[in-house]
């Protein structure tokens, strides 16, 4: 432990270095004329454009919109998701006939669904929770299969020999022994459910950070575009990574449980 | 059930058919909008006109000369940096959470900053699809090289192998299979990323192909062109499963 804070003591200088080193280019770049004058915005210019993005209330409007889409993305997606992955999970059969295809649609680039999305759901907002549905339902049906399939036999027979009914199962038993799994899924289908919300704001809509950052784009106003793409993926990155690090914290602790 | 395991992935087809049959006699019934979802035959129909007209093939082979050219360089470049983690620990402990942070982060929305910085080309294309595999191969190739079993490590310190030929004759070969991963992860991150900027900023191969049909409002291409390209990433991901076990079998 006292090894490890001495190490942490040591981790400080090299991440200041790389990030004054980082600047440092970005800074020279801006200043060097290499590229057209405004297209990489020097350092001070670019914390005056975050500095405005937090500062304007129209950022705040489109972010509740980002999030009220995948609030309802994830509603949709992981409900079908957790359903899909209970009978894949609990059906060796459907698991054959059905689960391949999962799989392999799973990773394909869920984007160029978008045209029919918005023909089926209109240019709205509604699209926008379609396509994060859509792109989160796969990862957690996916994990939620597998965690049916990773629950202990033994506490299934616990189950049995207690005569439990399906509910039952369910709720005192499945779910809760599949905890890591669950929240696994439900971090896989955070992470893609944002960026098919953030990517198709991009493509067409009038709300939302992907909005606000293609209409910077093509306003020109870089020091705002920026501002605004540091901030969202920023954002989407750190979410993502903590929700991950509890996921693994969980899980951790499942094992200990199991182990004691 | 009555059927036998084995005939389970049949099971799955003859579903999917029957499900695209029952559509065909749900639209022509009347009960689903043609101008919504077209008759599944008028999207069959459309393939061949896809192919003829539209350049398929040459389509297809800018998508996946991207998606090679940015996977390969994501894996020279990311094995590299993972090897430089591993070597010294001190930048390990650092920057893993950074790469952990880029893995995690959604580049694909920053396209509009690569298209000012990088112009409206398949450059733009190629490094946010290097950006996006780039993360992974780095933090596979640590995985694998920290996970090196030390009992192997021992041995070639007790033959006096110097750390040259002890990072070639153990640490490298013992960390293949993880590496493997990587640059499968590189290529399928690589796919998806040159297929939805193609999409999104209307540029190149058969991203760009679904965009150009959705706005002329050509539906029966549009869906027949969507599972043209489905189908063709699930023979890339095919492709790279039977490549990684290959390579696994022989290393």
């Amino acid at each position: 432990m006292v090894a490890f804070a001495r190490l942490r003591q040591g981790v400080l200088l090299p991440r200041l270095v790389a990030g004054v080193v980082l600047l440092a280019c970005w800074q020279g770049l801006a200043m060097s004329g290499l590229l057209f004058r405004d297209v990489i915005p020097t350092v001070p210019a670019l914390a005056a454009g975050l500095v405005r993005v937090f500062a304007s209330p129209d950022f705040y409007a489109n972010l509740a919109v980002t999030s009220a889409e995948l609030a309802a993305a994830l509603v949709a997606g992981g409900v079908a998701g957790l359903v899909v992955g209970l009978g894949l999970g609990a059906s060796p059969f459907a698991s054959g006939a059905f689960e391949p295809w999962l799989n392999y649609l799973g990773p394909t680039p869920k984007i160029i669904l978008f045209p029919l999305l918005i023909l089926m759901f209109g240019v709205g907002l509604e699209s926008k929770m379609a396509m994060g549905a859509v792109s989160c339902f796969f990862p957690i049906a996916i994990s939620v299969a597998a965690g049916v399939r990773g629950v202990d036999a033994v506490l299934l027979r616990v189950g049995r020999s207690f005569r439990a009914r399906w509910d039952q199962m369910l709720v005192k038993i499945y779910l809760p022994a599949m905890v890591a799994p669950l929240l696994n899924g439900a971090r896989l289908g955070f992470g893609v459910a944002l960026i098919g919300v953030l990517l198709a704001e991009t493509k067409l809509a009038k709300q939302g950070l992907g909005f606000m950052v293609m209409d910077a784009y093509q306003r020109f106003d870089m020091p705002r575009m920026y501002g605004l793409l540091m901030v969202s993926v920023g954002l989407a990155a750190g979410l993502n990574l903590l929700l991950e690090r509890l996921a693994g914290r969980a899980g951790l602790r499942n094992i200990r449980r199991e182990r004691s | 059930m009555i059927l036998p395991p084995r005939a389970a992935p049949w099971f799955g087809v003859g579903c999917i058919l029957l499900a695209l049959v029952l559509l065909q006699g749900a639209i022509e019934a009347g009960w689903v909008d043609v101008y919504i979802v077209p008759l599944p035959s008028d999207m069959l129909a459309a393939l061949p006109r896809l192919v003829a007209d539209e350049n398929v093939v040459g389509r297809f082979a800018i998508t996946f000369g991207e998606t090679l050219a940015s996977g390969l360089l994501a894996l020279v470049v990311g094995v590299a940096l993972g090897m430089a983690l591993q070597h010294w620990p001190r930048l390990l402990l650092a920057f893993e959470s950074w790469f952990a942070l880029l893995a995690a982060a959604p580049l694909a929305m920053a396209y509009p900053l690569f298209l000012v910085l990088f112009g409206r080309g398949p450059l733009t294309i190629i490094v946010i699809a290097f950006a996006s595999a780039l993360a992974p191969v780095v933090l596979k190739t640590v995985e694998g090289l920290s996970t090196v079993r030390p009992v192997l490590m021992d041995v070639g310190r007790s033959l006096r192998l110097s750390r040259g030929q002890a990072f070639r004759m153990i640490l490298l070969p013992a960390a293949l299979p993880q590496i493997f991963v990587g640059l499968r992860l590189a290529l399928v991150f690589a796919l998806i990323n040159v297929v939805g900027v193609e999409f999104l900023i209307n540029l190149g191969g058969l991203g760009q192909l679904i965009n150009e049909l959705a706005e002329r409002f050509d539906l029966p291409g549009t869906w027949a062109a969507i599972g043209l390209v489905v189908g063709v990433s699930i023979c890339f991901f095919l492709l790279l499963e039977g490549g990684e076990r290959w390579l696994r079998s022989r290393g």
